[in-house]
């Protein structure tokens, strides 16, 4: 009972679009200049607005001064780029190892039966730690602690201490979204995989977490912004990043255009990175819903 | 048909998924009171059909007209439109997350404001009906196909809309059942409803059509009265599937 294709139907009339549709076509197409030129207006307005109350303050000059000094944007900027290539080495590397860790810690949490009782409360505790922790506590703690434990191997290079403290505060987050991720998958569709035959574990990893990581994506994303924006922290224990780097220019001159200049280059990693994720869900969303109407 | 003006008029419609056509050029009128049968194989279109009365799919061609005003037109709000069409859909889509109670009275408390209780006893009302009381607060996932299809079509009616759209509300019932699902659609039918529906069953179809369409690949090829279009279709390919239908049967 299947029509294959289109070599049915009896003569197939061809597609050429009617009058109406075209008419209506170019409506939609008015519709969608309209509202590209209310938005172009109402954003101009809104920024000349915003503008307009910041430099006619009174504070503004001395603010202009020391915050949005031209000279010492320059001077700096050379010095807080070098430091934040620090900073991106550091998010590079730690945000393959926050995937792995957050994926196990979220699946040794959902395993089953009584055996694995330690595994799961060892996920359950580590994520209740590490979550609690302040992220600057859990950098100091690991950054002064453990070279101070002395042992021989650990690492004393205070980016390396300061990228794990990172990953141990982040892996715990991101565990939770992954975790969070697999509960949303319904459970029908693992009833579905096991009849297919389909192991515990197979089920898991054919079925189950290709859906659930599709969804936690954007979560996903937001916690990498956010990881990226957290490498300053590991300025605490010294090691020459961005943030130092701004820290030693303004410390020179009681100026703080330095800090602008680690701001803008932070900012210039985020805002792409949010781009990708609302790209990202536009396309998760496009696949889901075919129609135009919903 | 063609002196009473069509609560449900379809113009040239057309439909295409990636520069593939679903729906080729569709006219099609449905009269107040009147109910429809679409047959076709699996594949043809119906759902798609319609999907696009209401509104979930926007047509690449042709218009819609409900009682006179066009669906399609650019601008036109959608969900005003869809407050007078209740859809049942071929996977129920019933809302996972509300019990039964919750998932009939969303729509009558969210979108036509009527007051909570009044919206309870009405859900409660149909639910008996349906032969549903019992189930009222137990949640989609709990209960068998055939009972989660009725629920959908009770959501569909709570909200008293003037035409039904049903697609293929009996695939997932046990004999009997259909036979229930049909008198209730034949009483909706005695109450005057307005309906579309898309079935396997032929003879549900030939039982409760005024009107039946046999959709082949995208194309209305033969509409006509349900007697008509068993006994005596006009065209072949009409012939060929309902030849092969039978066969089917008869396995
Ligand atoms: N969202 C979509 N994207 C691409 N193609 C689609 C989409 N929805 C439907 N189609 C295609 O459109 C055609 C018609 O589908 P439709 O669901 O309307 O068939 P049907 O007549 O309802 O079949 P059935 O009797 O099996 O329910 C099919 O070939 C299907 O593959
Ligand atoms: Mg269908």
């Amino acid at each position: 009972m299947t029509t294959s294709g289109a070599k049915s139907g009896a003569n197939p009339p061809a597609w050429v679009k009617s009058a109406r549709q075209l008419e209506r076509e170019r409506r939609l197409r008015r519709t969608g200049r309209r509202s590209a030129s209310v938005a172009t207006a109402s954003t101009v307005l809104f920024l000349a607005v915003v503008i307009g109350v910041v430099v006619s303050s009174p504070g503004w000059p001395r603010v202009r001064e020391t915050f949005f000094s031209a000279g010492r944007f320059s001077d700096a900027f050379p010095d807080v780029l070098r430091g934040f290539w620090l900073n991106a080495e550091i998010f590079l590397i730690a945000e393959p190892l926050i995937l792995c860790l957050g994926l196990l810690v979220a699946l040794a949490r959902s395993l089953t039966g009584p055996v694995f009782f330690p595994i799961r409360a060892l996920a359950v505790g580590y994520t209740d730690v590490f979550r609690g922790i302040p992220t600057i506590l859990l950098v100091y703690l690991v950054g002064f602690g453990v070279p101070a434990l002395n042992l021989r191997g650990a690492p004393s290079d205070p980016a390396v201490l300061g990228g794990a403290a990172l990953v141990l505060s982040y892996g715990a987050y991101v565990a939770e979204v992954f975790r969070a991720g697999i509960d949303s998958v319904h459970p029908s569709q693992r009833a579905a995989a096991r009849s297919l035959g389909l192991s515990h574990a197979q089920s898991l990893r054919f079925v189950v977490l290709p859906q659930a990581v599709r969804r936690v994506v954007p979560p996903l994303l937001n916690d990498f912004a956010s990881l990226q924006k957290d490498t300053a922290l590991v300025a605490v224990l010294g090691p020459l990043e961005a943030l130092r780097q701004a820290q030693i220019h303004s410390a020179d001159t009681f100026n703080y255009t330095p800090y602008l200049a680690a701001a803008v280059l932070f900012i210039a990693l985020t805002v792409p990175l949010a781009r990708f994720t609302d790209h990202l869900a536009a396309r998760a969303e496009r696949r889901r819903a075919p129609g135009g109407g919903t | 048909m063609t002196e009473t003006p069509a609560l449900l008029r379809m113009e040239n419609v057309w439909k295409t998924y990636h520069s593939q056509p679903v729906l080729r050029g569709i006219d099609l009128d449905v009269a107040p009171h009147e109910v429809v049968c679409l047959i076709g194989a699996s594949g043809s279109g119906k759902s798609t059909l319609l999907r696009c009365v209401n509104l979930l799919e926007t047509v690449d061609d042709g218009a819609i007209y409900l009682d006179g005003a066009e669906l399609t037109e650019v601008g036109a709000d959608a969900d005003r439109a869809r407050r007078r069409i209740g859809m049942v859909f071929q996977s129920y889509n019933l809302f996972p997350h509300m019990s039964v109670l919750d998932n009939i009275t969303l729509a009558p408390i969210r979108v036509h404001r009527t007051p909570r209780a009044t919206a309870v006893a009405q859900a409660k009302e149909l639910l008996e009906r349906f032969d549903l009381a019992d189930k009222a607060q137990e949640y989609p996932d709990r209960l068998s196909g055939g009972q989660q299809q009725r629920v959908a079509i009770v959501r569909a009616l709570a909200t008293r809309p003037s035409l039904m759209l049903l697609d293929e509300v009996t695939s997932a019932l046990d004999p009997e059942l259909v036979t229930e699902v049909l008198s209730i659609i034949r009483e909706l039918k005695e109450s005057g409803m307005t309906m579309v529906l898309a079935t396997h069953e032929m003879g549900f179809a030939r039982d409760i059509a005024d009107t039946v369409c046999f959709l082949d690949d995208g194309v209305l090829l033969e509409t006509g009265p349900a007697e008509q279009i068993f006994t005596e279709p006009r065209e072949p390919r009409t012939r060929e599937f309902l030849q092969r239908v039978l066969e089917a049967r008869r396995i």
